[in-house]
């Protein structure tokens, strides 16, 4: 029989073989399946880190794919560190996305004239609004009567991508897009420069990074960030302390939804400027994994963000040089997160065998 | 001298550095009550968890009736008559009794359970060692002390000839502490064995034969208990002389400072037993009232009614001539210290860090941070070391998170957090909503659970100590020594309703245990007032 038993402190040693025990076992395991395909292991993995960050190109596809990623990696964090469990940042990405295009689109042709000074700040505004507001309802549901946000966050992705898809077919559909279902285009002076020329990856990555280190801050030198931790931890000795506990889950699904929404925004104006069904290959939930590999830390979800972005991009080039399916991607990344939750684990407890 | 039937060799238990268990050897003989004596933290839960099979010992060896007990496996120890009633009942409210006792004694696959056999042994077991019990009475029905045993049948039932009790009267009035030890007397009789634990000396001296004591994880004494008193117990339970905070009459009771008047809470969602019922109540300056009463009976609902975690349905609460503000913030911000009866749950957030908790209560004053929003944490940590530094408390730093403090020290800092008021820091304008002055009322609920006698004597001086100042005092507890220790005034509650609240000197401890039973508590004739 085994069991788990609490360690009195965690060794330093432990801290510091966790995560490299994690590395080391995510890639024995996906070796495995590489040997399964077919395919040298070596040869693979060296294919893939290239792909992924071996070259400026490879580092401009990895930063473009990690900007919506460490966005709804931020999301999950915010809102997962008050124990508000927000599965629901692909519906809200979308509602920012469609709030953008809304807001700032060429609509008859034109779209709103007005200066991109105002029109920019206000095609912002109003993704993050929308991601928030998305977001709202489940939390105060959560708060008032009890009902599980995991269920209805998760629900209502689906009603938003509906949503979406019938839009897309119907008042936001482009009248000249040939009949793909895709909404019209953004203004043009509203997109997102180039941080690189030639390359993909926009100024939506300062926009990422500067939110990133926004809610580090917010987290360590605010009330706010204090009644966030102390609700997460522990929601009874906070409200005894007089931490408003509503009020803060109410702040934190509006931030948590505000950010997730902007992802949608900043995609739109940096990468594809209008509205499709596939524009997110789930990012929203992506989302998750990051802020669970980042420990809930804000500065962590820029690398977990950028790691994981890399490995899916580098997946692509491997797959097409020794036929490996990109799936591994998928399973490197979920193979990641659960060998650093078990690491975590191990620094806290140890293992007992007994007979 | 009778057969030993269990034998402790040599357990020894280390939790990273900590030495829970060092090399403890102790016999039980059959027919005998051995207490097992010790401070919260001394190692006696962990010895017998050990026993149990909870926790499998680093060294050392377990012999039950000769044969030895495998490590680390709770079935064999029930198989081998070992039986434990722990302190927090582990029953299922909404059960029979019958149902509670027989849970998990019959095979799952039989396909029909033989409910009248076991009514038959249920009842000669009850029979056999004067445990009478309703068999069909549902657990939710029952008082406390009926609870209690229940437990102890359900271990009987399973066949237990070696009984071990976990701090059994915490929960009991002193009336059903007296039936449990007569039980106790009749068990031993019929040549069954009891490991009896505890911290309070006076019930170890009245139901025990031997007493082992536990301090540090050592076993530092074993005497049989004719040939001991309390004082050399307490000597060997602290390890120096402690005194005993000294009971001092209130000098000078002032005004009333809180006001309760024919207050009713709503029932919360256990079944309504703890609520009030047209509670009234004045508390005073300069004065310690303290409320005695089996937990369960509506302490809770005072307790939070007083902390703002709770609100009144009906009747009037004033604080210092205005409403009681139904909020644990302006509370705070008007003068109420509040101690929880949890520390661990309710006092303090266990993964932050302990600077964190020592102005949690005033995180939104000027004092500490900027427009209630940017924290000031120089000024926060320069007020968190005062409190380590007033309030003695000790532990890994500022920075380690609030759960890695001990109970004791645990609640130095949550009574710091509360009594201390944060110097002005800086020239500080506007700070009408947070004044820096002494606290008016301190509610204290259960303030020395868990602790052991040094922290007890500090934390009751330092209430007495805010009393002298003039604060008004509010003790919660279940505990009667405590209760009379403190108290200037005493009333008891009972299921929901608060009795007059009378000097000290007009009770006797025979007084308020009728009283918290129930009955209507009569006062000692001719006692003076």
């Amino acid at each position: 029989m085994m069991r788990l038993e609490r360690r009195h402190e965690s060794s330093r040693a432990a801290l510091v073989l966790a995560p490299i025990g994690a590395v080391v076992f995510t890639l024995l395991v996906s070796a495995l399946l590489v040997r399964w395909a077919g395919a040298p292991v070596g040869r693979t993995y060296a294919l893939l880190l290239q792909g992924g960050f071996g070259s400026v190109f490879a580092w401009s596809e990895t930063l473009t794919r990690a900007i919506p990623l460490i966005l709804t990696g931020l999301a999950a964090t915010v809102a997962f560190k008050a124990r508000l469990f927000n599965i629901g940042a692909e519906g809200q990405l979308f509602a920012g996305a469609l709030a953008a295009v809304a807001v700032g689109g060429m609509h008859g042709g034109t779209g709103f004239e007005l200066s991109p000074w105002v029109l920019f700040p206000l095609m912002m505004l109003a993704a993050a609004v929308a991601g928030a507001l998305m977001l709202l309802g489940p939390a105060l549901m959560k708060n008032k009567l009890g009902v599980d946000e995991v269920v209805t966050t998760l629900l209502i992705n689906f009603i938003v991508l509906l949503g979406v898809s019938a839009l897309l077919d119907g008042p936001m559909k482009d009248p000249t897009a040939m009949g793909w279902p895709q909404s019209v285009s953004l203004q043009s002076d509203l997109e997102l420069g180039k941080l690189i020329a030639q390359t993909r990856v926009h100024t939506g990555l300062l926009w990422a990074v500067s939110l990133a280190v926004i809610v580090w801050a917010i987290f360590k030198y605010t009330v706010l960030g204090f009644d966030i931790r102390a609700v997460g931890a522990n929601a009874r000795a906070a409200a005894f302390a007089g931490v408003p506990v509503t009020r803060t889950v109410v702040m934190v699904a509006l931030l948590s939804g505000a950010l997730a929404g902007l992802a949608g925004a900043i995609e739109v104006a940096g990468r594809t400027s209008y509205v499709t069904l596939d524009m997110s290959p789930g990012y929203g939930y992506t989302g998750i994994v990051i802020a669970m590999l980042a420990g809930l830390h804000p500065l962590g979800v820029i690398a977990a963000g950028v790691f994981v972005a890399g490995v899916l991009v580098g997946a692509d080039t491997m797959s097409r040089a020794v036929g490996v399916p990109t799936y591994i991607a998928d399973v490197i990344v979920a193979a990641s997160l659960i060998a650093v939750l078990v690491a975590t684990l191990l620094t806290q407890y140890r293992v007992r065998v007994t007979k | 001298m009778n057969p030993t039937v269990l034998r402790l060799q040599g357990i020894t238990k280390r939790f990273g550095p900590l030495v829970a268990n060092d090399a403890i050897s102790l016999d039980l003989q059959a027919g005998e009550v051995l207490a097992l004596l010790g401070e919260n933290g001394a190692g006696k839960s962990t010895l017998m968890s050990i026993l149990f099979g909870h926790y499998v010992a680093d060294e050392g060896r377990i012999e039950v009736f000769g044969s030895p007990l495998p490590p680390g496996n709770p079935k064999a120890a029930l198989a081998a008559g070992v039986g434990m009633v722990h302190q927090h009942f582990t029953l299922a409210d909404n059960l029979s009794v019958l149902d509670n006792v027989t849970m998990g004694t019959e095979p799952l696959w039989r396909p029909v359970s033989r409910r009248a056999a076991a009514r038959a042994r249920l009842l000669e077991v009850a029979q056999r060692f004067g445990l009478p019990v309703q068999p069909d009475a549902t657990i939710g029905s029952l008082s406390v002390g009926e609870r209690q045993r229940v437990e102890i049948l359900k271990a009987l039932y399973r066949g237990a000839r070696i009984l071990i009790l976990d701090e059994p009267t915490a929960v009991l009035t002193p009336q059903e502490s007296e039936a449990l030890f007569a039980t106790l007397a009749q068990m031993v009789a019929q040549g069954l064995s009891v490991i009896f634990i505890s911290h309070k000396l006076g019930e170890v001296l009245r139901v025990s034969q031997r007493i082992a004591v536990l301090r540090g994880g050592k076993l530092v004494a074993e005497a049989r208990t004719a040939d001991t008193t309390q004082a050399q117990l307490a000597l060997w339970m602290v390890g120096h002389a402690v005194e005993a905070p000294q009971r001092r009459p209130a000098k000078s009771v002032g005004d009333a400072v809180c006001v309760l008047d024919h207050v009713s809470t709503a029932s919360a969602k256990d079944g309504g037993q703890d609520r009030l019922r047209e509670v009234s109540l004045t508390l005073r300056a300069g004065e310690i009232t303290a409320i005695a009463g089996v937990s369960g009976n509506g302490q809770v609902a005072l307790a939070e009614l007083l902390s703002g975690t709770r609100r009144a349905v009906s009747g009037s609460a004033q604080f210092m001539g205005r409403a009681l503000p139904p909020s644990p913030a302006r509370l705070v911000q008007r003068g109420v210290a509040r101690i929880p009866e949890d520390r661990h749950a309710v006092g303090v957030v266990g993964d932050l860090p302990v600077w964190e908790n020592a102005v949690s209560e005033r995180l939104r004053s000027p004092v500490f941070s900027r427009w209630s929003f940017i924290v000031r944490r120089a000024a926060a940590r320069l007020h968190a070391r005062r409190i380590e530094k007033a309030f003695d408390v000790r532990g890994a730093g500022l920075m380690s998170p609030a759960r890695s403090l001990s109970g004791g020290n645990m609640q130095k800092l949550i009574l710091g957090r509360a009594l201390l008021a944060p110097e002005q820091v800086e020239q500080d304008t506007d700070n009408k909503k947070y004044p820096n002055r002494a606290p008016r009322l301190i509610v204290a609920h259960q303030p020395t659970w868990g602790l052991d006698i040094g922290a007890v004597a500090y934390v009751q001086q330092q209430l007495i100590a805010a009393r002298d100042a003039g604060a008004a005092v509010l003790v919660i507890s279940d505990d009667l020594d405590e209760v009379l220790a403190l108290g200037d005034r005493v009333a008891v509650m009972h299921g929901g309703h608060l009795g007059e609240a009378r000097p000290a000197a007009a009770w006797t401890r025979e007084a308020i245990g009728l009283a918290m039973a129930g009955a209507t508590a009569p006062q000692r004739p001719g006692a003076a007032a």
